[in-house]
């Protein structure tokens, strides 16, 4: 995939987003915060890949490391977001028990 | 199979992923089905992980398994124990670290790949990466360190320090040329690395307290572009995709935030006046107000037909939303309609007084939000307001030199009566006198916001 192609999905997503999220309602931002947190730990898969691509090529210990760092920052953002989401939105209740 | 299959086969699982994650943005927007988005978007979070992980390069597994198993262990301890109170600063953090991911994975292309070979393209992709996540990331934390009251709230500013963010900025831009000019230089790549982190802190300390919400709106936005970044270096889309649908969210986030709080995005970054008092409006002619008790309120609480129920930041600082909540209910058992009128900036991020009062039990029918509820204060016979003032202050609909005017406010002053629970007269972040303090069908009560709801409560049973 060529850049213009990653950067054509990229504004066409923007759109969607913003179509998306402008009918969650007010009540809903701070799990919509925490939830778009967590998928913003997608970074996780491009961790995986470096932390998997590096332990396979020569001369790359540094890139390992770097790699490995970069999944457990995103694992914590990943898992901490949802269950933190899930927890906000269990607390929503209506009147009825 | 041939490498062909393969490769259609990721692409259309990291398809579904992204599908999955846009079904789970699409059932936030009712919280009957929230909590399903919320399980979609883990399960494209899941499917996109397995994907990957099928990925033909990546043979030894030890090393990866290791960082997911400490990382889910950090998340998921951080994420049962943090308090609702403190959701604004997990945010933060959070959104620092997905920030410092980007960062490191564009860091450890360079390690892993031979630059030599890099197109233009590839080497565009890693200076953005590592800029962007390394912006979010200071930034982050800078925004975290604030929230936490690890370093004071208020704004740093100093001279010259647009000029230095414009210098620091160009280092960025020239340094991005070298190291086109050259992708195997660790020195340009270094150069890149410590501007965006030095410049994550310089913009976000100017920033005052009370402009938070906004910085942590743009951060979130920040974090997706970085993911995106990253998706742009590995050619992934999946990564592409739901970071910019996290963009776009914090966008949109940022844009009402704004709106809520009367400042432009520019003024809010630049403009350093969270905390500072401003002088404006400032005839400040003696004027008395009256001196209520809490039995006063009982009293009228207890013969209203409609009451509205304004809470903002204080009550939150003084951990009186459950008492709150107990109030409430014993109101909706004598008859009393009871509704909650949220505006945007009542909590210390978007929607964090929905949160903190969904806590409490409150049910969320009836917290309504500005748009929904403020047509109908002129027909409310009482509005009980709790440690909120900018967001219900006259001013920003009639005086026009306000620095309040313009803003969308809670039309407290169209009810019938109001009830202000409030510790002093003092004016609020915008440093304005409220007129409606001053209004013969208001009745202030000068309490803590826990304390003047106890008594209500007490004697509202006396009644």
């Amino acid at each position: 995939m060529d850049l213009i192609t990653s950067v054509s999905i990229f504004v066409l997503s923007i759109f969607l987003g913003i179509e998306l999220i402008s009918k969650v309602p007010p009540l809903l931002h701070t799990p919509l915060m925490s939830g778009s947190n967590a998928i913003s730990g997608i970074t996780l898969v491009g961790s995986l890949i470096a932390c998997g691509v590096a332990m396979e090529t020569k001369d790359a210990t540094l890139g390992a490391i770097l790699g490995f760092l970069a999944v457990i920052f995103a694992t914590i953002n990943v898992v901490g977001g949802f269950v933190v989401t899930n927890r906000m939105l269990e607390m929503f209740k209506t009147k009825k028990k | 199979m041939n490498e062909q299959v393969i490769t259609t086969f990721t692409q259309l699982a990291y398809l579904i992923a992204s599908v999955f994650f846009i079904l789970g943005i699409k059932k936030l927007s009712s919280p009957k089905t929230a909590r399903s988005g919320n399980f979609f978007a883990m399960l494209g979070m899941f499917v996109a992980i397995v994907t990957t992980l099928a990925h033909k390069e990546i043979v030894d597994f030890k090393l990866i398994l290791a960082g997911i198993t400490i990382g889910s262990a950090v998340g998921w301890f951080v994420g049962k124990k943090i308090e609702m109170t403190a959701m604004p600063q997990m945010v933060a953090l959070f959104n620092g670290f997905g920030g410092l991911a980007s960062m490191l994975v564009a860091m450890a292309e360079f390690y892993i790949h031979d630059p030599k070979s890099w197109t233009f393209d590839v080497s565009t992709t890693v200076i953005l990466s590592l800029f962007v996540g390394g912006v979010t990331f200071t930034g982050s934390i800078v925004a975290f360190a604030k929230l936490q009251e690890l370093i004071k709230s208020s704004p740093v500013v100093f001279k010259m320090q647009q000029v230095l963010n414009g210098i620091l900025f160009a280092v960025f831009i020239v340094a991005s040329g070298f190291y086109l000019y050259d992708t195997t230089s660790l020195v340009s790549l270094t150069v890149i690395l410590f501007v965006g982190l030095l410049l994550g802190v310089l913009l976000v300390i100017p920033i005052g307290g009370a402009d938070m919400p906004v910085v942590i709106s743009l951060l979130n936005s920040y974090s997706g572009i970085a993911a995106a970044t990253t998706g742009f270096i590995l050619s992934n889309s999946v990564l592409i995709i739901s970071g910019a649908l996290v963009g776009a969210s914090g966008i949109i986030l940022t844009q009402i935030m704004c709106k809520a709080m009367n400042r432009s995005l520019v003024n809010v970054i630049f403009g350093a006046v969270g905390g500072e008092a401003l002088a404006s409006g400032g005839k400040k002619e003696k004027r008395t107000v009256t001196n209520y008790t809490e039995e006063d309120a009982a009293s009228i609480l207890d013969s209203a037909q409609s009451v509205i129920i304004v809470p903002g930041y204080g009550l939150a600082v003084a951990q009186a939303q459950h008492v709150l909540q107990e109030m409430g209910k014993m109101l909706i058992a004598k008859g009393v309609s009871v509704r909650y009128a949220i505006h945007p900036v009542a909590g210390r991020m978007p929607g964090h007084m929905n949160v903190l009062l969904a806590e409490s039990n409150v049910p969320y029918d009836l917290l309504c939000d500005l748009d929904q509820i403020n047509e109908d204060f002129q027909n409310t016979d009482v509005v009980l307001v709790i440690g909120a003032n900018d967001v219900i202050n006259p001013a920003a609909r009639t005086q026009k030199d306000s620095p309040l005017f313009g803003m969308p406010i809670l039309n407290v002053d169209k009810a019938k009566s109001a009830i202000i629970i409030k510790r002093s007269l003092s004016p609020g972040f915008a440093g304005v006198d409220n007129e409606l303090f001053y209004d013969k069908k208001t009745m202030m009560i000068f309490k803590d916001a826990k304390e003047g709801v106890n008594k209500i409560i007490t004697a509202l049973k006396e009644l």
